[in-house]
C-alpha cells in the first residue's frame, strides 16, 4: 500500500504539509486525493505547506502547478507556503518559476487569502439573489 | 636544472663549507633589523647548508624534495617574523655572494660557481612561492570573514526588510547577501525586502543577473523584493548591458522604496503635526 | 571533464529501477554532498539536478545506473554523478539541450536545468545505444 500524504480540513480549507521526500507515485496520488476531497467538502481553498522539503524539483513543480490548476476548476485557490531559500534559488536557476501557483510566506497569510477569496465569492453570491442596487455597505465584513 | 649539476652545485658547497657558512651567516646577518637573532640566524643557515652540502649520494643525504621543504619552511617562518618576501630570497641568494671570493682566489672555478648560482637562485624562487601562497590564503581567510560581517539585513518596519549594500559587489559578495537577505524573510516572516544599491559604485552583468535572481527567488517564496538606489550611472550601465529588469519594481531612493512597502502592506504615513515654519 | 588530477574518495552505485529508486539517489548525492563540504545551496542544487537526472534515466531511458561520487581536487571538495541508461538515447541533443525544451514530459527542462545548476556536465548519447550524462559541482 503507498503512503499516503495526509490532508487536513480547517474550515474552507484543506492543508497538506509535504514532510517526507516524495517518491513520484505518492506525488501523483496526492493530486487524486486532493481533487475528490475538494469535491467531497466543497472547499476554498487549499493550502500545501512545503517548508519541509529540502528539494523541489521540475516534477514537484509541476505537481504544483497542476493542483493549483485541479483546484482552480474546482473553484477552490491554491496557496503554498513555506518555500526554503536555498530551493527558491534553486528553483530560479533551474528556470522553472511556478508562474501558475500562488506563494506566500507564512501560513497566516495563506489563510487571509483563502479567507478573502471567500468573502469574495460570499459577497458575489449576494450580488447575484438580491440585485446590484440593494447590497450596502454593511454587506462587506471585515 | 641537470641533476649533475646540481650535483656538482652541492659538491662544491660540501667541499668549501669552511669558508663559505661564516660568511653566508654574516652577509644575511647584516639584514636582519632586529627581527631575528644571530643565534637563530646560525642556527637556522646552518641547517639549512647541511642539507644543502650533503653529499647527493651517501646514505644520510637529504633529498632534494627534502632541502625544498626546509626551504619552505624558512621561508613560512621568515613571513611569519615580518620579513618581506624580497629579504627571504636575498638570504637565500648571499649564499652565491659568499662565494664569489673563492672564484677570485681560484678555489673555485667560475662553472662551479654557475653551477651554485643556478641551484642557488632555484630556491630563492621557491621562497617566493611558498610565500605567495602562504598570502593567498591569509586574504583568502579574512575575505570570508570580512564577507560575514559587512552584509547585516536591516529591519525597518514589522515585516519590511532592507540590507544596504556598499562598496564594490563581486559574484561572492552578492551571492552571500542574496543567501542572507532570503533567509532573513524567513526567520521574521517579513514579506518585503528592499535592496539599496546608493553606496554601490559600479554594476556589472553578473551582479546585476545576482540582483534579478534575489529579486524572482524572494517572489517564489511569496515576498515582494524592491531595487533602490539606482544611480543614473548604473541604470545606463543595466540598460547598455542589455539586461532585462522586466517587472523587478525598482525605487530612485530607499525612502520610496519604504513608502511603497508600507502601503502594501496597509500602512498610510500622514504628517500629525503642522510644518514648522 | 577537466584534466586536473580528480581524487575519488569514496563513490556509492545505485540502480534506478523504479520510483523510490529516484529518491535514494536523492539521498546518496545529499550525503556525498555534505561529505564535500558544499554550502547549503550548493547541495541543493547538486541534489536537485541528480534527482532530474535519475528520473529522465528511469523514465526516458527505460532504467539504469547511477553513480555518485565524493570527489578531490587542489583542496576542492566534490560530487559528481554519472547517469547511464540503455535507453532509445537522444536524437537531437541541441534541441533537447535549449533553454524550456520539452517533449511534454519535461526531458528538456531536466537536461538544460541540471546544466546550469552544476559546474560541470557531460551528456554522451547515442540513438539506440543509450545515454550516459556526467555532473560535478565543486564545492567553494
Amino acid at each position: 500500500m503507498v503512503d499516503r500524504v495526509p490532508i487536513l480540513r480547517i474550515g474552507d480549507a484543506l492543508l497538506v504539509s509535504i514532510q517526507l521526500d516524495l517518491q513520484d507515485q505518492i506525488a501523483v496520488q496526492l493530486q487524486e486525493d486532493l481533487a475528490q476531497k475538494i469535491v467531497d467538502t466543497g472547499a476554498r481553498g487549499v493550502v500545501i505547506d512545503i517548508s519541509a522539503l529540502e528539494i523541489v524539483d521540475s516534477f514537484i513543480g509541476r505537481m504544483l502547478s497542476s493542483i493549483a490548476g485541479i483546484a482552480k476548476i474546482l473553484d477552490a485557490e491554491t496557496v503554498v507556503v513555506g518555500m526554503r531559500p536555498a530551493v527558491a534559488i534553486t528553483l530560479v536557476e533551474l528556470g522553472l518559476y511556478l508562474n501558475d501557483v500562488r506563494t506566500v510566506l507564512t501560513v497566516e497569510r495563506a489563510f487571509a487569502v483563502i479567507a478573502e477569496r471567500s468573502e469574495g465569492a460570499a459577497l458575489l453570491s449576494k450580488l447575484d439573489d438580491q440585485g446590484h442596487d440593494e447590497v450596502g455597505p454593511d454587506d462587506v465584513s471585515t | 636544472m641537470a641533476d649533475d649539476e646540481v650535483g656538482r652545485a652541492r659538491k662544491v658547497l660540501a667541499t668549501h663549507q669552511e669558508q663559505l657558512l661564516p660568511v653566508w651567516i654574516d652577509m644575511a646577518a647584516s639584514r636582519l633589523r632586529g627581527r631575528m637573532t644571530r643565534q637563530e640566524l646560525e642556527a637556522e643557515l646552518r641547517t639549512l647548508y647541511t642539507a644543502l652540502a650533503s653529499d647527493a649520494t651517501g646514505p644520510d643525504a637529504n633529498t632534494l624534495d627534502e632541502v625544498r621543504s626546509i626551504v619552505g619552511e624558512l621561508s613560512r617562518s621568515r613571513a611569519r617574523q615580518g620579513f618581506s618576501p624580497r629579504e627571504t630570497a636575498a638570504a637565500i641568494t648571499s649564499l652565491r655572494d659568499s662565494a664569489v671570493p673563492l672564484v677570485r682566489q681560484g678555489t673555485v672555478s667560475v662553472d662551479d660557481l654557475m653551477c651554485v648560482s643556478k641551484f642557488v637562485d632555484d630556491l630563492a624562487l621557491l621562497t617566493f612561492e611558498t610565500y605567495v601562497t602562504a598570502r593567498e590564503r591569509v586574504i583568502a581567510d579574512q575575505s570570508e570573514q570580512l564577507l560575514e560581517l559587512s552584509t547585516p539585513v536591516v529591519k525597518l518596519w514589522e515585516g519590511v526588510v532592507a540590507v544596504p549594500l556598499v562598496g564594490t559587489l563581486d559574484s561572492a559578495r552578492t551571492q552571500v547577501v542574496m543567501e542572507n537577505l532570503l533567509q532573513t524573510l524567513v526567520d521574521t516572516g517579513s514579506e518585503h525586502a528592499i535592496i539599496d544599491i546608493t553606496g554601490v559604485a559600479a554594476v556589472d552583468t553578473q551582479v546585476a543577473q545576482h540582483l534579478l535572481k534575489t529579486v524572482v527567488a524572494a517572489r517564489l517564496m511569496g515576498a515582494q523584493c524592491i531595487v533602490s538606489g539606482i544611480r543614473p550611472q548604473i541604470a545606463q550601465t543595466i540598460v547598455a548591458l542589455g539586461i532585462e529588469f522586466g517587472d523587478i519594481i525598482t525605487k530612485a531612493t530607499l525612502a520610496d522604496a519604504l513608502i511603497l512597502c508600507l502601503r502594501n502592506s496597509g500602512f498610510e504615513v500622514t504628517r500629525r503635526l503642522p510644518r514648522a515654519n | 571533464m577537466t584534466d586536473a588530477t580528480i581524487d575519488v574518495e569514496a563513490s556509492e552505485r545505485l540502480e534506478i529501477k523504479a520510483d523510490a529508486d529516484v529518491v535514494k539517489v536523492r539521498q546518496a548525492t545529499r550525503n556525498l554532498a555534505t561529505k564535500a563540504a558544499l554550502s547549503l545551496v550548493e547541495q541543493t542544487k547538486v541534489v536537485t539536478a541528480a534527482s532530474e537526472l535519475a528520473r529522465n534515466t528511469l523514465v526516458h531511458g527505460g532504467g539504469g545506473t547511477a553513480r555518485i561520487d565524493l570527489v578531490r581536487s587542489n583542496q576542492r571538495g566534490g560530487v559528481r554523478a554519472t547517469f547511464t541508461d540503455h535507453g532509445p538515447g537522444i536524437p537531437d541533443v541541441n534541441l533537447a539541450l535549449t533553454e524550456g525544451y520539452t517533449t511534454g514530459t519535461g526531458l528538456g527542462l531536466g537536461l538544460s536545468g541540471s546544466r546550469r545548476l552544476v559546474d560541470e556536465f557531460d551528456l554522451r548519447t547515442e540513438v539506440g545505444g543509450g545515454t550516459e550524462v556526467t555532473i560535478l559541482k565543486w564545492g567553494r
